[in-house]
């Protein structure tokens, strides 16, 4: 039985988190390279949207990273509230800036791909409205942690803020149902044929797993930074053989 | 493979500044949010650094 409160120090972690980073990266590049090339060389032409569609291989994942890392941070968000541990504050503050990106990327890529198929940037719809109060969340959770100058205590409120703001999510999954929008439903029934319809799907779901990499070495770097800046004056961190290397 | 020249790849059928403008923007963020991550962990070490050796 591996004691995962164990994991929960800092002091643990930060050099766990140090080994996991590069491979995350690996893993980033990996998919995002074998993705970029099903997305621009193997994947088809489509019938109704031209080359236009291709948006879709970042506008996808990049809105399904806004809600997972959502999710992800409730999650932690529940675990520091529930045992008080440390490293659940610094995690969710770690997630936030790189779910704030991909709400924006997904906001970005979706007016790149309204203008030429809707003819409009933006509309007040249900899946695009809840999508901006996705992203508003993550930034009200970045000023109100920052508004408050006790970690802990910022970390209190920010974490009552995620869990309150996670009913968000589900809204937002199932806005395309409950509301008549212009936004089309899910994504693999664009397609006509079923071959067009697997390439797709491959494209999507490894550059997706390229976002989800990335979003796991950038936050561990993130979190590694927020140890060190939280922790400064502990023994640990003085210690630490980085701090002679970076002189 | 549908693209027969590089320019045929940029044009992307004439949606190249929609597809070329998302995974533009795309690319830039992603490459600078790391980046900057990088230099806060540094930054952090350095002050540390600073104040061990006061």
């Amino acid at each position: 039985m591996i004691n995962w409160f164990k994991f929960s120090a800092p002091s643990t972690f930060y050099p766990l988190a140090g080994k996991l980073v590069p491979v995350f990266w690996l893993l980033a590049a990996i998919f995002g390279a074998i993705g970029l090339y099903i997305g621009f060389f193997v994947a088809p032409t489509d019938a109704q949207q031209g080359e236009g569609y291709r948006i879709i291989f970042i506008h996808v994942p990049a809105s399904w990273m806004s809600m997972f890392i959502y999710c992800v941070m409730a999650f932690w968000s529940l675990l520091g509230l529930t045992f008080g541990t440390r490293l659940s504050g610094m995690m969710t503050t770690a997630l936030a800036p790189t779910g704030a990106l991909f709400a924006f990327l997904s906001l970005w890529t979706g007016a790149l791909w309204g203008k030429p198929m809707w003819g409009t940037w933006w509309v007040w719809d249900a899946r695009l409205t809840s999508e901006l109060i996705l992203f508003f969340l993550y930034l009200g959770y970045m000023a109100l942690h920052a508004a408050i100058d006790d970690p802990r205590r910022a970390d209190r409120a920010g974490a009552v803020l995620s869990l309150v703001g996670v009913v968000n999510v589900p809204i937002i999954y199932f806005s395309v149902k409950w509301w008549n929008t212009l936004h089309q439903g899910a994504s693999v029934s664009l397609t006509k044929s079923a071959s067009m319809a697997s390439t797709m799907l491959w494209g999507m779901l490894i550059m997706a797993l390229a976002f989800w990499a990335y979003t796991l070495a950038v936050a561990l770097m993130r979190a590694r930074a927020i140890m060190l800046e939280r922790e400064a004056n502990t023994e640990w961190v003085k210690h630490l053989p980085d701090i002679r290397r970076a002189a | 493979m549908q693209w027969q020249s590089l320019s045929d790849f940029l044009a992307m059928g004439g949606y190249g500044l929609y597809v070329w403008g998302s995974f533009g923007v795309c690319a830039v963020t992603m490459l600078a949010e790391p980046l900057l991550v990088r230099h806060r962990r540094r930054q952090a070490l350095r002050d540390i650094q600073q104040s061990q050796d006061i």
